[in-house]
């Protein structure tokens, strides 16, 4: 064992922990409970994990980070490894930063000499846990011990965390509680004499209702905030989390979600519903988005309100199905033949999903046009603490519109945004209605009148612009002019953010745009590029043989600016800030 | 709320719209007869008739009646007609197809829309050929017939149809003939009656790329207009429905099998009615509050 001592204990602002195991060791729940506690102690937190693309077992991380101040991205480096086999001992030590600690199970892992400051700490949690509840208990409750563990490395505070514990596995069999309760003991009193103890400062969060859960969770629960009733889906990762939410909760409230038996059918079940005068959704992964192409593209064309939910993972084709990646942009605005113009919004953390699923609804409401929700894999499955939203201020309560309509009712009005008239809707003196992926005329015949077909496409194309002329200005931070400004979308948001802060602090004159809404772009943003030297947008996504990335190629493309370059990074797995920052630094050395 | 006057009594009248652009005698013209025959005579609530079609000849449908209407797009009819009927169980969801759209790029939905028993109505105007893509082979061609795709004649089996329907689970089979509109009429209505899917396959002729591929089920052409007698037929039994269906040329007109079974849409909107009673007296704002308290 290492004998080097950890600095005297001064409060913690900031810890990163790295738990590396199996998928099927319940790492994922010490790592949710440890999210929870700091969510209900006033912290702030963000986990980031992996999970294997197999059906059991593999490899798995799930990092913490935890602080007392505002805590933007997952983490560069772990302050903390738990290891539990050789194999996570062997990967994950060199994620843990110069005189951090090591705890390995030793009844699995065999320390290796290292020529860096290391604090290893070995604690048998296999035969501990079963040795604390008892008998035949197997692996189980090992999780549990680490957590009591680390519990009392931190000085967390326990009562909350074992409400926790109890509220998790309350529901379950008595033994279940009890034994999690005896593991967790025995953690808690595990004698780890070696390192002081590492109490946190404080949570500076002030606000007293704040949640945590993750990124698809949020989505789902801002699409039923916003008036979604209805959808159908296919499973797909990391999209099926939604599905699977959203099958359960929409019977409460009055709506429901099918399972289609293909990714075909499940936007086209969405795009029924949505007809009949419901605001439904249907989503996926990237690959079924393409399958849903072409009737996205209808919904363009017939002016369906439809809310498409993407999370994005690595790749084309089956790629890497459980990775993160933001290749997915050009599809989303483009993907469809003919010219299909629809809205694409991205949120840009897990509170933030809330939020941007609210707003989707209201466009596509409002604009009775599709819109696409770019989410991505590193959001949909990391926890963070954040606020409670105010109900009151952001539920949209759904309306079925059944009411007459009478002879001036045109079911495609050229100049005016159309308003379906839902089946069930009686047209008291005109003609019913057909909607239809045909070019049609304002009544919705078939129309293949080359005029007609220009004024129908700019019609559709029209009511984008208008959004775009409404659209609030863009997230910023950072200096209003100078050397650098980054344009970030989606997940990316916290390591810029960071990123920017450390240039800023070096001197560096930086600002920072995040994108919400993706398309179509607010108005100006040219005009603001024109205040700095250079523009860098650090993107999940790959080049191309063009030399930029997907947003980068959309940017130069609207503002003409060629000073716009981007920062890209396809490893499956986020921006470190340290990679952020030195792209910035390349960039401002040209 | 209504601001005008009860709706006068349902007639062919009002719900013709344009003239169909079908080729002169096309079958499906006897279809559309047939159509106005039965929703006049089962005086549907007007605004409550939805009629669904995917691409196709038959697939125009929707513009030929005043009725809501839809013109999805190639093959996904069904889906679409399932996402209508479940999320508004008050409406009359009707969906017309061809045998390319219901057979071919819809094949999955067929199966998946009748296992789900989802309430609607499907009519299958089957041709035997593509007509709006001006004759090329379609899943129901028979071997050996010449068409632009095949020029040396059909080489791969064709589907029966009638096999296929009844395997898919549809509580509600039945066959008919467009040159026979009394017995379309009353197969139509009887399906439109039956709770669940109901799916009618009417052999409606190709005037223009296949003439008289079904004269030897019209007795004016010589042929014959078998009936299933269901006086001796087991109607739920899929075992006698498939013996039936073997027999495929022209084969038995009528109804092959029908079976009442729950409907997806009493399935689900009872679970929902279930969900609901759990916390009556939440509006949904405080059911989500309550959900938030709970990720405290």
């Amino acid at each position: 064992m290492t004998s080097a001592q950890a600095s005297p204990p001064e409060a913690l602002r900031n810890a990163v922990i790295r738990l590396a195991g199996y998928s099927q060791d319940g790492i994922q729940s010490i790592g949710a409970f440890l999210a929870q506690l700091a969510g209900s102690t006033a912290q702030d937190v963000m986990t980031y994990m992996t999970i294997p693309s197999t059906i059991s077992g593999g490899p798995s991380i799930f990092q913490v980070h935890l602080g007392s101040g505002k805590v933007l991205h997952p983490g560069d480096e772990a302050d903390t490894l738990v290891a539990f086999y050789q194999d996570s001992y062997d990967n994950h030590l060199k994620s843990l930063r110069e005189g951090g600690i090591c705890f390995y199970d030793s009844d699995q892992v065999k320390e290796l000499n290292t020529d860096r400051e290391i604090i290893h700490i070995g604690v048998p949690f296999t035969s501990a846990a079963i040795e604390a509840i008892g008998g035949s208990a197997k692996d189980r409750g090992k999780n549990i011990f680490v957590l009591g563990m680390l519990c009392a490395v931190y000085k967390l505070d326990k009562e909350k965390l074992t409400a926790i514990i109890s509220r998790k596995f309350g529901g379950k069999k008595e033994d279940i509680l009890r034994n999690a309760l005896l593991a967790f003991d025995a953690g808690y009193a595990w004698p780890v004499h070696d390192i002081n103890h590492m109490p946190f400062a404080p949570g500076e969060n002030e606000e007293a209702n704040r949640l945590s859960t993750d990124g698809n969770t949020m989505l789902s629960l801002g699409l039923i905030a916003g008036g979604v009733r209805f959808g159908a889906g296919y499973p797909i990762t990391p999209w099926s989390s939604i599905m699977e939410l959203l099958r359960s909760e929409l019977p409460k409230y009055g709506g429901m979600f099918i399972q289609a038996e293909d990714e075909l059918a499940a936007v086209a079940i969405a795009i029924g519903a949505a007809y009949s005068g419901h605001l439904a959704i249907t989503g996926s992964s990237g690959p079924g988005l393409s399958l849903k192409s072409e009737a996205i593209g209808y919904a363009c064309m017939a002016e369906i309100p439809l809310i498409v939910v993407n999370i994005q993972r690595g790749g084309p084709s089956t790629g890497l199905p459980t990775s993160v990646e933001q290749s997915d942009l050009m599809q989303a605005i483009y993907g469809s033949h003919g010219d299909a113009p629809r809205v694409v919004l991205a949120p840009r953390d897990v509170q933030d999903c809330f939020y941007t699923a609210i707003e989707a609804c209201r466009i596509a409401r409002e604009y009775s046009t599709p819109v696409i929700i770019l989410s991505d894999q590193a959001i949909s499955s990391r926890i963070e603490a954040f606020p409670e939203p105010d109900l009151e201020k952001h539920w949209m309560e759904p309306t079925l519109d059944l009411s007459d309509r009478g002879a001036d009712f045109k079911p495609y009005p050229l100049g005016k945004i159309t308003r379906h008239s839902p089946p069930g809707a009686r047209s008291t003196e005109g003609k019913y209605p057909v909607v239809t992926g045909l070019e049609h005329d304002e009544w919705g015949h078939p129309s293949s009148n080359p005029i007609n077909h220009e004024s129908m496409s700019a019609k559709r194309r029209e009511k984008l612009i208008q959004l775009a002329n409404s659209l609030p200005a863009p997230d910023f931070f950072g200096d209003e002019q100078g050397d650098l400004l980054f344009v970030g979308w989606g997940s990316t948001y916290g390591p810029i953010k960071e990123a920017t802060d450390q240039l800023r602090a070096a001197g560096h004159k930086v600002g920072s745009l995040h994108l919400r809404h993706i398309h179509p772009l607010r108005n100006g943003l040219g005009d603001i590029f024109h205040r700095y030297t250079h523009i860098l947008v650090p993107e999940m996504n790959d080049p191309g043989i063009y030399g930029h990335g997907q947003l980068a190629t959309l940017l130069r493309s609207v503002t003409c600016n060629p000073n716009i370059r981007s920062l890209n990074k396809i490893q499956g797995i986020t921006f470190r800030v340290k990679e952020i920052v030195d792209g910035a630094l390349k960039t401002l050395a040209l | 709320m209504s601001t005008t006057p009860p709706a006068e009594p349902l007639t062919k009248k009002a719900l013709r719209a344009d003239h169909p652009t079908w080729c002169p005698a096309c079958g499906d013209f006897a279809v559309l007869a047939s159509f106005f025959n039965v929703v006049e005579k089962l005086q549907i609530p007007h605004e409550k008739i939805v009629c669904v079609a995917g691409i196709g000849c038959s697939s125009r449908f929707p513009y030929f009646v005043n009725t809501h209407g839809i013109h999805f797009i190639h093959g996904r009819a069904l889906p679409l007609a399932t996402g209508i009927s479940l999320s508004r169980p008050d409406l009359h969801v009707f969906v017309f197809g061809g045998d390319g759209d219901g057979y071919s790029i819809g094949g999955n939905h067929l199966t998946h829309a009748a296992r789900k028993n989802v309430n609607l109505s499907y009519v299958i105007m089957d041709n035997y050929v593509y007509g709006l893509t001006k004759n090329q082979t379609s899943p129901t061609t028979p071997i050996g017939r010449k068409s632009k795709t095949d020029p040396r004649g059909a080489m791969d089996r064709p589907i029966n149809p009638m096999t296929q329907l009844v395997a898919t689970g549809a509580t509600f089979v039945a066959r008919t003939h467009a040159a026979q509109v009394k017995h379309m009429n009353e197969m139509f209505e009887r399906a439109i009656l039956h709770p669940g899917f109901a799916v009618v396959e009417t052999l409606s002729e190709c005037t223009m790329f296949y003439p008289g591929a079904f004269d030897s089920g019209n007795p004016r052409k010589g042929g014959a207009f078998d009936l299933v007698d269901e006086t001796t037929q087991d109607l739920t039994s899929t075992a006698e429905a498939l013996k039936l269906a073997e027999d495929n040329s022209p084969g038995k007109f009528g109804v092959y099998y029908e079976n009442k079974l729950p409907t997806k849409n009493e399935n689900e909107w009872a679970w929902v009615k279930d969900a609901q009673s759990k916390s009556p007296d939440l509006s949904g704002k405080d059911l989500l509050r309550k959900r938030f308290a709970s990720m405290r």
